[in-house]
């Protein structure tokens, strides 16, 4: 028998339609903005699908498994840093260097994970936030690096002495595959076995207990795998800027990835890549009209916050009544 | 005679002045019905934290089918044949009630670091959570979800979850607390029909359903089992009388 | 020289330790009452140095600048607790750190508009000029001597309030059982901003006292923001106490890390390298302390009872 999920998302035909409809017009972007000779859309919307993919990432973990992580940006720099320096010395292979920066990351989800994971709710926010932050002056203190400043990669990475990142709109097309492949993978994974202990635990620890599941170890891996996830975006990251920098890993940073999953709708993952959307061009637009304007985001933040719980997805037909 | 099944040796546990739980020593045998009565506040509900892993005993072991599992955690004593039920209804809210079942019997059938098949579509778990829920009655009701089910059908939830792990031992803690009439009656229905193919140590308020399903009955009072013994015996106890019985009014 | 380094380190540590603590101790007892996530305490901490840069441009005076902005920060605290915290109190975790951080990015882009992105300043108070004399020729600044007894009488202050007067009784049985406390008709909403405006203000301190001999600057309260919450988490969310202990440490922990991490490398590593690893390390250390208290301690060193 075909049972409904444990998703707190609503219909499958919102589960799918939504994110097939996102995915289309995001391989139009390009042709689009050449058409209209506004070649920076690619470049934003490159920025933006790189978000996309941290921020489902985030949302696996976040609004399938009810960890606040607070750290989120560490994981992206650390991808990020990881190409970086490797094109300081002179490696420029993506078949090196992306898995590099994905286990680096995934290695540090896991070191830093297995210890923020023993607490829970306002310290496991604070910690994983302090972490975020360890890696942020770890960053910083890299002089042979960069330092402060960052670090500049004098070109993007090669694939067996191909160039498939150099031009624009071929590289808008690899982090389109990434983001699609990434959210096939969660889709799959939020509903597998995993995905269901993870979600039990997020609903009854105690219960998931007592029927023999040990939520330390799931959560751990979730962790790990979110964290490798990032880990991508941010190698591709610092072939889209060609250029690495401790601000990446900022607590603001993690917070607004925070921002995107609950903007666009938490536990659903397409909300994810809504809400990077929704916040980056948000930012692009009030930042043309004022440099000022995260006084004006701030309190739109709080507005939503204490009126528009649910996000941008529940808008886009969440069954909603939980949450 | 074989070795009970569950065997408690010692066991206390106190928080700061009060005792909970006072050198307390007990076994249950395996196949029986065991029921464990006692007044409000007499610690039942910490003895089942102690014996489900829940709650860590100050002093004493536990002996679970042969193994000491005293320094075991709840989530490894599940996976050696201990089930419990919980007296607050434990459930997963936004599960469907054949998803929080389900989720139970994936936990006894191979692992669950599987990441790509759909765990919706495994036939084998959906089939056993289906078999269990209608055991308890709630066939019907399966694809609710289980935070929409009225409290009598949670309680029965409950049961169905601890069910389909085919536990050796089934602790359950007030199964009964809160339901009708009817669903009390459908319960004891459902016990008495499992009465052989597996162990159950039942907290229950309830003196006719304890009565009529208890092989022995032990009674708890300030943490000491002050009587122990058939329901017969347990009926004519003076000191349980005046202890216990006398104050909700003997059967 | 060494020692005088040494104790000049130390000292700075301590002046860091009590800064940490005004800061912390307004965020453990918001938390421990009200089980309330405020990530925009740091801005509070901000606010009382911007506010000590105007008053003092319009008094002249370091001390009438001080009176002023902490009532000014206690009128500012009272006020957001009205707009926006109040409406949080009954909202999980996750709801208050986004809302919350809206009040962070829209207070630090608001102080950049009013003051301007540029450093300011006021100076130290002529009372307070001049240094002490710790050895021959070597001497320490009077006002960050003045900053650890202040912050010192502050924790003396406090303790007294929180376990000897009824309010703090309160506060005490709240952070322990926050039903409790309801359940005896205590106006939970009058103590929750009494709380909330104290702790602001005690941020607001924190700031009016760092800003002569730290720039003032939009973003100022973020680094000490982060490092307060490694310092509730370390000492226990709600425990003063434990605040206080944990503040010092970190204090301490960080400046000499920062002081003396490189050489202590250079003992067994080349020179490059302990300049490389040394300033790696110091500036983890704090969080690798925390890293370790947590793994043996998971609610800290001295967790509430209760929680």
């Amino acid at each position: 028998m075909s049972a409904p999920t444990a998703e707190p998302a609503g219909s499958t035909g919102v589960r799918w339609s939504v994110p097939l409809v996102l995915l289309v017009l995001l391989a139009a972007v390009p042709a689009v903005a050449n058409a209209a000779d506004m070649g920076f859309v690619t470049s934003l919307a490159t920025r933006i699908m790189i978000y996309a993919i941290a921020a489902v990432s985030l949302d696996l973990i976040l609004g399938y498994g009810a960890m606040v992580s607070f750290g989120h940006a560490a994981f992206v720099g650390i991808g990020a840093y990881a190409v970086g320096i490797a094109s300081a010395h002179d490696q420029w292979n993506a078949a090196v260097t992306f898995p590099v920066a994905i286990v680096a990351a995934g290695a540090f989800a896991l070191l830093t994970g297995a210890i923020s994971l023993r607490t829970r709710g306002v310290y496991f926010i604070m910690i994983t936030l302090a972490f975020g932050q360890m890696a942020y002056f770890t960053a910083s203190s890299l002089s042979d690096y960069g330092g402060d400043d960052g670090l500049t990669m004098w070109g993007r990475s090669e694939l067996f002495g191909t160039t498939p990142f150099e031009d624009d709109t071929a590289f808008y097309y690899v982090v389109l595959g990434c983001l699609a492949g990434c959210f096939l993978f969660a889709r799959a994974v939020v509903g597998s076995r995993f995905g269901r202990v993870i979600a039990g635990v997020r609903e009854n620890r105690l219960r998931m207990q007592a029927v023999g599941f040990n939520p330390y170890v799931y959560q751990l891996v979730a962790y790990a795998i979110a964290g490798m996830m990032a880990g991508l975006a941010g190698a591709l990251l610092a072939n889209h800027a060609e250029f690495v920098s401790p601000s990446y890993m900022a607590w603001q940073r993690s917070g607004e990835l925070i921002i995107m999953v609950v903007l666009g709708g938490m536990g659903t993952l397409h909300g994810a890549i809504l809400g990077a959307i929704a916040y980056l061009t948000l930012e692009e637009v009030l930042s043309h009209w004022t440099e000022h304007w995260r006084v004006i985001f701030g309190p739109l933040l709080i507005l939503v916050v204490l009126y528009a719980r649910g996000g941008l997805g529940r808008l886009i037909g969440r069954s909603g009544g939980d949450g | 005679m074989a070795e009970p099944i569950l065997v408690l040796e010692g066991l206390c546990k106190a928080y700061g002045a009060l005792t909970v739980t006072d050198n307390l020593s007990m076994a249950v045998q395996a196949g029986s019905i065991h029921a464990l009565i006692g007044p409000n506040g007499a610690g039942k509900t910490t003895l089942i934290g102690q014996v489900s892993g829940q709650i860590a005993p100050d002093a004493g072991r536990i002996r679970f089918a042969g193994r000491d599992v005293t320094d075991l955690p709840m989530h490894a004593r599940c996976r050696r044949g201990l089930a419990r039920s919980f007296q607050i209804t434990t459930i997963l809210p936004r599960f469907t009630a054949l998803e929080n079942v389900a989720v139970a019997a994936q936990a006894h059938d191979g692992h669950s670091f599987r990441f790509l098949r759909p765990a919706a579509a495994e036939a084998r778990l959906n089939d056993a959570a289906m078999q269990a829920l209608e055991t308890v009655g709630l066939g019907d009701r399966a694809a609710i979800r289980a935070g929409a089910l009225s409290h009598g059908e949670k309680r029965q939830l409950e049961i169905a979850i601890a069910l389909v792990m085919k536990p050796t031992l089934l602790l359950l803690d007030e199964p009964m607390a809160g339901t009708g009439h009817e669903e009390s009656e459908r319960l004891v229905a459902t016990l008495e029909a499992l009465r052989g193919s597996l162990t159950i140590l039942l907290v229950e308020h309830d003196m006719d359903a304890v009565f009529a399903l208890a092989d022995r009955i032990s009674v708890l009072v300030y943490g000491r089992v002050i009587a122990e013994g058939a329901p017969d015996e347990i009926r004519a106890d003076p000191e349980v009388r005046s202890a216990y019985l006398g104050e909700e009014g003997a059967p | 020289m060494t020692a005088t380094l040494v104790a000049v380190q130390v000292l700075n540590g301590l002046q860091l330790g009590v800064l940490l603590f005004l800061v912390a101790a307004g965020l453990t007892l918001v938390f421990g009452v009200m089980d309330f996530i405020n990530l925009a305490h740091g801005v509070q901490y901000m606010l009382g140095a911007y506010l000590a840069v105007s008053f003092y441009g319009l008094t002249g005076n370091f001390f009438a600048a001080l009176v002023l902005a902490l009532l000014a920060a206690l009128a500012f605290g009272l006020l957001l607790e009205f707009l926006v915290f109040r409406h949080l109190y009954d909202r999980d975790h996750l709801d208050q750190v986004l809302a919350t951080f809206g009040v962070i990015l829209f207070l630090n882009e608001g102080v950049r508009i009013v003051w301007g992105a540029a450093p300011l300043s006021y100076p130290i108070p002529a009372l307070l000029g001049g240094t002490i004399p710790l050895m021959e020729g070597f001497g320490y600044p009077i006002y960050r001597v003045a900053m650890i007894l202040a912050g010192l009488a502050t924790a003396v202050l406090l303790w007294v309030v929180v376990t000897r007067t009824r309010v703090g009784m309160l506060v005490r049985a709240g952070a322990t059982n926050p039903r409790m406390v309801s359940a005896l008709g205590v106006n939970i909403r009058r103590l929750f901003m009494i709380v909330f405006g104290f702790g602001a203000m005690l941020a607001g301190f924190a700031g009016v006292m760092a800003g002569p001999i730290l720039s003032v600057e939009p973003g100022m309260g973020d680094g000490v923001l982060i490092l307060a919450f490694v310092v509730i988490v370390i000492g226990g969310i709600g425990s003063i106490r434990g605040a206080f202990v944990a503040a010092l440490l970190i204090g301490l922990v960080d400046t000499l890390g920062r002081s003396f991490m490189t050489d202590i490398f250079k003992a067994f590593l080349a020179p490059a390298a302990a300049n490389q690893v040394g300033p790696a390390i110091a500036s983890m250390l704090i969080y690798l302390l925390m890293a370790g208290v947590l793994f043996f301690r998971p609610s800290g060193l001295f967790p509430a009872a209760g929680r």
